[in-house]
């Protein structure tokens, strides 16, 4: 005890500067089982380092270009999975709401000639209503999540087929529908925007070390925060030139990036992130701690159906159409792997938004690179299969090792 | 009651109930109990299985209410309706399981359901301020010599002592005026039931009245100034640590003196 003290002491008093303070933090963090992003990063490289020796086309700027573009919706479903998993709970439904929402648009846009604005507004608050309802079910008659999210899988599925009609399919027309996936920003633009981003983020990296210091806490050096900072410029601006050197950075990156960022803010930042944590760790606990649990929890299934709206409406810009395969296939499964291969864990408490991004471009790489290659999809379930186990079985393996101290 | 009036005590109790009974059906749990802790005082709930020691504690934590007594709070009269108006009053709980979220550091354990919050959005929206809170706990710890190997790990990696030791700042560090403890070191080895026994000398330090039940009365002999026994739902026995042996108190818990709650010591 006095040794440990002696050291918290000491760290606080001359905090050990750059080089040897990462290698601290790391080592820390290996030895708490607390990977990090680094397994999923290093999984992504070989990914990608395999399909670029198979074949040479993979890692063009075209490529990863149309990556991106056919992550979108799974992007954006598994952010709502990560929220859901945080908690604790499950949501089956994410897939065929995903589809009803964009039912509901092809419906208003394409049948009844509606506003684009009234259209997309619609999608949402369906999209919204949905997780209310299911939400509701959950916490006010305690019907465990899984099972009210799987009857939303079959319900909304059959509601997917009746707005659909006899066609199966709806075209979309709108020109501004068709944009989000398929437009990209100019190069001024999307120079603009990241440099906006990175220079909010430079900020609030200084303001936080000015708060440390201000409270008398130990504050890492402006050079680290340089460092820091510099390697962030380094792979955004790396990401918009390689961007760039095709049609530009896609609208559906910036949607992508835009959530992620706000509730990465949300998440990591503010109260109501902080609950989300607490209710996963130890539910209980929250409860007597005076946290609404019950509020949250639905607020949670209302956040994570509405990115499934908003997946619904990318989904029916990149198709240009709705039909009744949209949000349907392994759409799920794949969202809820790409945030569990992220780092997510299951059950609850443990989880970054990020994990749903690197999740993802995991899953997207392997589809994408074994259709460079010409394999059909049934070899594309099995690599994805493979990838999760794995990706469990490291995280699995670090914690008993640490637990095993 | 008895004949060992009174305490360190000055003044009036922090805490009194007088006349508490409660009923489970035909089950009398507590049958006309008084019980009083002052400020800067602990005090030992004693008393065998089912004598009805965690009953009394649950009354006092706004868990159940009593069918019949009275309870004053700071000489006022309170009506415990719920355990958000016994901690709104400052009555902490810290409950045998802890009630801490294994996944989160020992800030954000300290500060649970009370993070302290400012701008730019509103509600549960509000920013974390993450620096007062490390600063407020980093203090708060300090001053009860919670020795911590860092106050950002998870709480998860810490000892079943430092866990208890968290559980007990957090009322500290919500300015509670009562703390209840049931069975603090059950659970605990030797080196960690020193840790904590230390801990519940300094609440008695801040003048914090401290309950503690315990069945080892090794260990309430080295914490509390006074021990109340409980037997078959009734208060059967008061003493002074000072001035009484584990024998005479082993005796009332059993029944080995009279139950007329006359026993002299
Ligand atoms: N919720 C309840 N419903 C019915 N009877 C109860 C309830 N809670 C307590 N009792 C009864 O009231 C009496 C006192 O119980 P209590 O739990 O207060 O005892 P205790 O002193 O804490 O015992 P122990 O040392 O075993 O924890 C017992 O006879 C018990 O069976
Ligand atoms: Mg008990």
């Amino acid at each position: 005890m006095a040794t440990t003290e002696a050291q918290t002491r000491a760290a606080q008093a001359a905090p050990p500067t750059g080089w040897r303070k990462l290698q601290l933090a790391l080592r820390q963090q290996m030895a708490r089982g607390e990977l990090g992003p680094w397994p999923v990063l290093a999984g992504l490289a070989i990914i990608w380092a395999i399909f670029q020796t198979q074949n040479a086309h993979f890692l063009t700027a075209r490529n990863l270009s149309n990556l991106i573009l056919q992550i979108g919706v799974l992007g954006v479903l598994a952010i709502g999975v990560v929220l859901v998993l945080l908690i604790g709970e499950i949501d089956l439904s994410l897939g065929a709401v995903t589809g009803v929402c964009a039912g509901v648009l092809g419906v208003t846009l394409t049948l009844h000639h509606w506003n684009i604005w009234a259209a997309l507004l619609a999608t949402i608050i369906v999209g919204a209503a949905i997780g209310v309802l299911q939400g509701v079910l959950i916490v006010g008659i305690g019907v465990p999540s899984f099972l009210v999210t799987l009857a939303g899988l079959l319900a909304w599925g059959g509601v997917q087929i009746i707005l659909l009609g006899d066609a199966g399919e709806l075209i979309i027309y709108d020109s501004s529908v068709r944009a989000i996936s398929s437009a990209y920003f100019t190069p001024l633009q999307s120079g603009v925007l990241a440099g906006l981003v990175l220079a909010g983020y430079g900020w609030t990296l200084l303001r936080q070390r000015a708060r440390r210091q201000q409270a008398g806490l130990s504050a890492p050096t402006v050079g680290t925060l340089v460092l820091r900072w510099a390697a962030v410029v380094v792979i955004v601006a790396a990401s918009v030139a390689l961007m760039d050197a095709y049609f530009g950075v896609p609208y559906i990156l910036a949607v992508l990036v835009a959530l992620a960022l706000a509730l990465t803010w949300v998440t990591s930042r503010s109260v109501y992130g902080r609950h989300l944590y607490a209710i996963g760790g130890n539910k209980e606990a929250a409860r007597r701690a005076g946290i609404k649990v019950g509020l949250i929890t639905v607020s949670v299934f209302v956040i994570a159906s509405t990115l499934a709206a908003v997946g619904g409406i990318l989904a029916a810009s990149r198709e240009f159409a709705v039909s009744i395969g949209t949000g349907g296939g392994t759409l799920l499964l794949d969202a809820i792997a790409a945030a569990v291969i992220g780092g997510t864990s299951l059950f609850g408490g443990r989880g970054q938004i990020y994990n749903a991004l690197l999740g993802a471009l995991v899953i997207g790489s392997v589809e994408n690179g074994l259709d460079l290659l010409g394999q059909p999809s049934s070899v594309k379930d099995i690599a994805t299969g493979v990838i999760l186990v794995a990706a469990v079985s490291i995280d699995a393996i670090s914690r008993r090792r640490s637990q095993a101290r | 009651m008895t004949m060992t009036q009174q305490p360190n005590p000055q003044g009036q109790p922090q805490l009194a109930l007088t006349g508490i009974s409660k009923h489970f059906g035909s089950v009398v749990a507590l049958d006309n109990v008084d019980f009083e802790v002052y400020p800067g005082e602990v005090v030992a709930l004693v008393g065998d299985n089912g004598a009805g020691k965690s009953t009394l504690i649950k009354i006092i934590a706004g868990v159940y209410q009593p069918n019949a007594g009275m309870i004053t709070f700071d000489g006022r009269a309170v009506h415990l309706s719920s355990p958000q108006a016994a901690s709104a009053l400052g009555i902490a709980t810290v409950y045998q399981d802890l009630a801490l979220c294994d996944n989160l550091d020992v800030v954000a354990n300290l500060f649970l359901g009370r993070e302290r919050a400012s701008a730019p959005l509103a509600g549960p929206l509000r920013q974390l301020s993450e620096e007062a809170m490390e600063r407020q706990a980093i203090d708060v710890l300090h001053s009860l010599s919670v020795n911590l190997p860092s106050v950002h790990r998870p709480v998860a990696e810490l000892s079943g002592g430092q866990r208890q030791s968290i559980a007990v700042s957090r009322a500290v560090l919500w300015g509670s005026k009562v703390v209840l403890l049931d069975e603090p070191t059950a659970a605990l080895g030797v080196e960690q039931t020193a840790l904590v026994q230390q801990l519940i000398v300094r609440l008695r330090e801040r003048g914090l009245g401290v309950v503690i039940i315990s069945h080892n009365l090794a260990d309430v002999f080295k914490v509390a100034d006074r021990i109340i026994v409980l037997r078959l739902g009734r208060r059967v026995g008061t003493f002074q640590r000072r001035a009484t042996t584990p024998e005479e108190v082993v005796a009332a818990i059993t029944g080995g003196v009279s139950l007329a709650g006359e026993e002299v010591h």
